[in-house]
């Protein structure tokens, strides 16, 4: 079995103003919703409490925030967690009361709604944690940029890749971001570990890609630009889509067999591999060929890269 | 022609042995069991282990088996009821002996867990625990060490006959206390006084400095020795705290640092958060002073103060004087065990030789006398005044004992006048030490044993039902090539396990993700190859060949794009904490393993189907 049977021939340079313009949309509306509505931050980033608990029956929500909101706590969210039986309780930070108080409190609240509920899990986040783990976050998805840039210039001797490679990458992420700004799901640190790894394995597409330029390129010097692009990407265009859905396939069962806990991430995990497809197939090559990339850049002395050994 | 070398054949098959070896552990399970460990941190022998069995046949507690793991007794009990009521049973009749923990413990043979050979441990999040991040007070740590400072030069100048108005720990271009300064009157010679000061500290480096109020002799502590000094405070914390939680008998606890100041504290299988957090964050000692009897108890309550050299405290709801001076205080402590006494409730003590020495003394010297023994308890609170944290200290002190002394002793004795439970804790506390700076909790963690258990099976059967649809897409995609990735993918796992379970990271749910997600990662090294291949043949390249040329030509762009995930994989692991940590490690080894597999594994098997002077007409590709 093969999706393509014989060599593609798309014209994705030709094209390129057309996905230039679906991504810029994207990613101008990925941001006008991060500035209007922000993120859904998870207590791993605000510090707060988050309580969950299973019931013996149908959880009537309201109910239970009202009786949770009885017994003195403020703006508690209180929604349906898994199933229909199992809630998810948030509460603000609040640095008054201990750990132990506000366990028994919410015991004891959710008891008098259904005694026969129990607490499966009780995370109290103090709130310098929380700003911390932003910042530690920030910094890491600053780091994972910087480095991979760095390694794309010193492997493929030219800014102009890079900058490609670079400009692809960043657009995984901002659209994550973007869709769970959109959804307001949570956004934890666990999407977070997605949103990186979403980085360094879109970014594999976009090396392979490259790296077929630079054999294009050493194979025949003359041909235009914009034909080595092209046949670099049509090249490896089964490659690409094979792998993506290979890929796919273990996230879809991440997302529907994980349970809620992984669910934003393998949610995260879907959004940047389906984005970072497309941009390393429509963007990144486009890009290195509107700053003017040619055989030069890649090859700038004749001298064999002696790259290509037995392992 | 396809050949690869002999040593690479041996390497790959080396490898692949060795990994199954460490990776078997993991596929026998666990059962809930119940750790039983010695009260006196003895190793419990076999004797103790057929006591427990008889024990519980008698109550007709059914249990699989019991074995001895590094001087506790294991029992494995059939279901977490049996885990329950043995627990139950064995607290209530070894109360005095044995300290029970429950926890799990892995189905493995005999034979390999002979050999040192386990499954990965679990993480909190898929076996049940609490988490506790804790804040370790470093300012205070310096402030002591100043505090220390400070009274040594004290000595040294009064000894000297030099003059000084005060001996003060100040801020000077910080935010925090980190200078010692030495306030002199006019006149004063400054000289004198610096090489006093520098003779009684020669670790710090003095100067004099002329400040608004007059003239001064100083030492800013460098940071560096604030660095020391606040690592020491943590060494000493995490040593303390590992005691603590040892004494609790849980098993398998995990205490580590965590950053500059903090330290995180994992618990499989508590669930009670009060109860632990009230003994670990607890800066509890005692203290024991002989009465002062030359003023009124009362009197000194009325007017609110105490006459020199005595203190004052309550009680049985009467006020009572004791001396300042100290006879013994809690560090002097060798052992203390909580046992019951005439008197009620009591813990025995046993001091260090100098401890001994001064009770022996003083005990001497004043028969028929009374003496004091005092509680002394620090906590902090921590609340929100106008949006600011605001902490402070709280010192409980109370008087738990005040006996007439009848009879010399030393290094001996037992004390009485607290609760059952509060000669249990204190018993302990006195055992594990102090802390050498308080700490606070600043994150908790519960999850409870019945979710870890769900979170288990819902990674699990992502990870199967992942792996086999790829495992069928492959075969059908790719056909026998297909199924050669599929043995290798599976050969991935194998290692990846093995791995994991050499290093003992705790694997955690997002750790499960990662294994999932470096088998759709894993895939690509050979789709890279295969594709590779194809391409050669459809360039009408003999199979042989087509093989070679794919392998060596599909290197470079594996390399690279491995790389890349590789240093999202390292930021990760340096960045992340806790269970994200966990997730960086295993997409980093991950990405180790199937490389190795993919490159070395998958060539060593397609050469062994497809390799020497044979004529191959065609590939299954």
């Amino acid at each position: 079995m093969e999706f393509f049977h014989r060599p593609t021939s798309f014209p994705f340079m030709a094209t390129r103003k057309v996905w230039y313009t679906l991504s810029a949309i994207l990613m101008i509306g990925s941001f006008i919703s991060f500035a209007t509505r922000g993120l859904n931050l998870a207590i791993d980033f605000t510090g707060g409490v988050t309580v969950e608990a299973t019931l013996t029956k149908t959880a009537d929500i309201d109910a239970i925030r009202s009786s949770i909101e009885s017994a003195g706590f403020k703006e508690p969210q209180v929604q349906n967690f898994g199933s229909s039986r199992d809630i998810a309780i948030r509460l603000p930070p609040d640095s008054t009361q201990t750990a132990a108080v506000i366990r028994s409190k919410i015991d004891a609240a959710i008891k008098a709604i259904d005694p026969g509920a129990t607490i499966l899990r009780l995370e109290v986040v103090g709130p310098q944690v929380g700003k911390e783990l932003q910042t530690s976050a920030a910094w890491a998805l600053l780091f994972t940029l910087v480095f991979i840039g760095l390694y794309i210039m010193l492997r493929f001797h030219t800014w102009r890749l890079s900058l490609g490679a670079i400009l692809a990458v960043m657009h995984d992420p901002i659209l994550v971001l973007g869709i769970f700004s959109i959804t307001q799901t949570p956004f934890d640190l666990a999407v977070v570990a997605a949103v990186l790894a979403v980085i360094g394995y879109s970014l594999n597409d976009t090396v392979v890609v490259f790296d077929r330029i630079r054999e294009r390129f050493e194979h025949n010097r003359r041909l235009a630009p914009a034909l080595v692009l092209d046949q670099s990407i049509n090249q490896t265009l089964s490659r690409t889509i094979m792998t993506k859905v290979v890929t796919a396939i273990v996230v879809v069962a991440l997302l529907f067999l994980g349970g809620p806990v992984l669910r934003g991430f393998s949610e995260a995990l879907m959004i940047g591999i389906l984005a970072g497809t497309y941009s390393s197939i429509y963007i990144s090559s486009s890009v290195a060929l509107d700053f003017g990339l040619t055989a030069e850049h890649v090859f700038p002395s004749i001298k064999k890269s002696a790259v290509d050994q037995t392992p | 022609m396809l050949e690869y070398a002999r040593w690479k054949y041996i390497l790959v098959a080396a490898v692949l042995l060795i990994a199954l070896l460490f990776a078997l552990p993991n596929v026998f399970g666990d059962d809930p069991a119940l750790q039983v460990a010695s009260k006196n941190h003895e190793n419990l022998d076999a004797a103790a282990q057929k006591t427990l069995e008889q024990f519980l046949k008698e109550r007709k507690i059914e249990y699989s088996r019991s074995y001895i793991d590094s001087g506790r007794v294991m029992i494995r009990l059939p279901d977490v009821g049996q885990q329950l009521q043995a627990r139950d049973a064995v607290n209530e009749k070894f109360k005095d002996q044995y300290i029970t923990a429950m926890s799990f413990a892995p189905r493995v043979p005999d034979i390999l867990r002979k050999v040192g050979l386990r499954p990965m441990p679990l993480g909190l999040d898929l076996r049940g625990g609490l988490y506790l991040l804790y804040q370790v007070d470093v300012d205070s740590a310096v402030g002591q060490y100043l505090e220390g400072y400070g009274q040594d030069i004290r000595r040294a100048l009064s000894a000297a006959n030099l003059p000084y108005i005060d001996v003060q720990a100040v801020t000077v271009d910080s935010d925090r206390p980190n200078t010692v300064r030495v306030l002199l009157p006019p006149a004063t010679d400054r000289g004198a006084v610096r090489a006093a000061a520098a003779k009684a500290v020669p670790d710090l480096t003095f100067e004099t400095v002329s400040l608004p109020s007059g003239e001064a002799v100083q030492a800013v502590l460098t940071p560096q020795k604030i660095r020391e000094r606040q690592d020491y405070a943590i060494q000493q914390n995490l040593t303390t705290l590992r005691n603590r939680v040892n004494e609790m008998g849980v098993a398998e606890p995990i205490v580590q640092r965590q950053g500059i100041d903090r330290i995180s504290v994992q618990l499989p299988g508590v669930q009670n958060s009060a109860e632990v957090k009230d003994i670990l964050g607890k800066v509890a000692t005692l203290e024991f002073r002989l009465e002062y009897t030359q003023g009124n108890a009362f009197e000194a309550a009325a007017r609110g103060r105490a006459p020199l050299g005595a203190k004052l405290y309550t009680y049985e709801g009467r006020p009572v004087l004791l001396k300042r001076e100290i006879i013994v205080t809690g560090d002097q402590l060798t052992n203390a065990t909580s046992a019951p006494t005439q008197d009620g409730p009591g813990v025995s003590l046993k001091l260090d030789a100098r401890g001994g020495d001064a009770m022996l003394k003083n005990t001497r010297a004043n028969v028929n006398r009374r003496m004091g023994v005092v509680y002394i308890e620090k906590r902090r609170e921590t609340s929100e005044v106008n949006g600011q944290q605001v902490t402070r200290d709280i010192t409980d002190q109370r008087v738990i004992n005040l006996a007439t002394i009848r009879g010399v002793f030393s290094n001996n004795f037992q004390i009485t006048g607290l609760t059952a439970g509060e000669s249990r804790d204190l018993a302990l506390l006195l055992r594990a030490g102090s802390l050498a700076t308080p700490i606070y909790s600043i994150d908790e963690r519960v999850v409870g044993p019945s979710l870890g258990k769900d979170n288990i099976r819902k990674g699990v059967n992502a990870l199967v039902i992942g792996m086999l649809a790829v495992f069928l897409f492959m075969a059908i995609y790719y056909r026998t090539f297909g199924l050669v990735a599929d043995v290798v993918l599976l050969a991935n796992v194998v290692l990846l396990t093995a791995l994991l379970s050499m290093m003992r990271t705790a694997l955690s749910l997002p750790g499960i993700a990662g294994i999932i997600l470096t088998v759709g990662m894993a895939v690509d090294a050979n789709v890279l190859i295969y594709e590779r291949i194809r391409e050669e043949l459809r360039n009408g390249v003999s199979p042989q060949a087509a093989i070679r040329l794919g392998f060596e030509k599909a290197f470079s762009a594996i390399a690279d794009s491995n790389i890349t995930t590789l240093i999202a994989g390292v930021v990760l692991w340096v960045f992340g904490t806790g269970a994200i940590r966990g997730f960086a490690v295993v997409l980093t080894l991950g990405i180790a393993t199937s490389m190795f597999t993919s490159l070395m594994g998958s060539r060593a098997l397609l050469t062994l189907m497809y390799g020497g002077r044979r004529k191959i007409a065609r590939l299954s590709i």
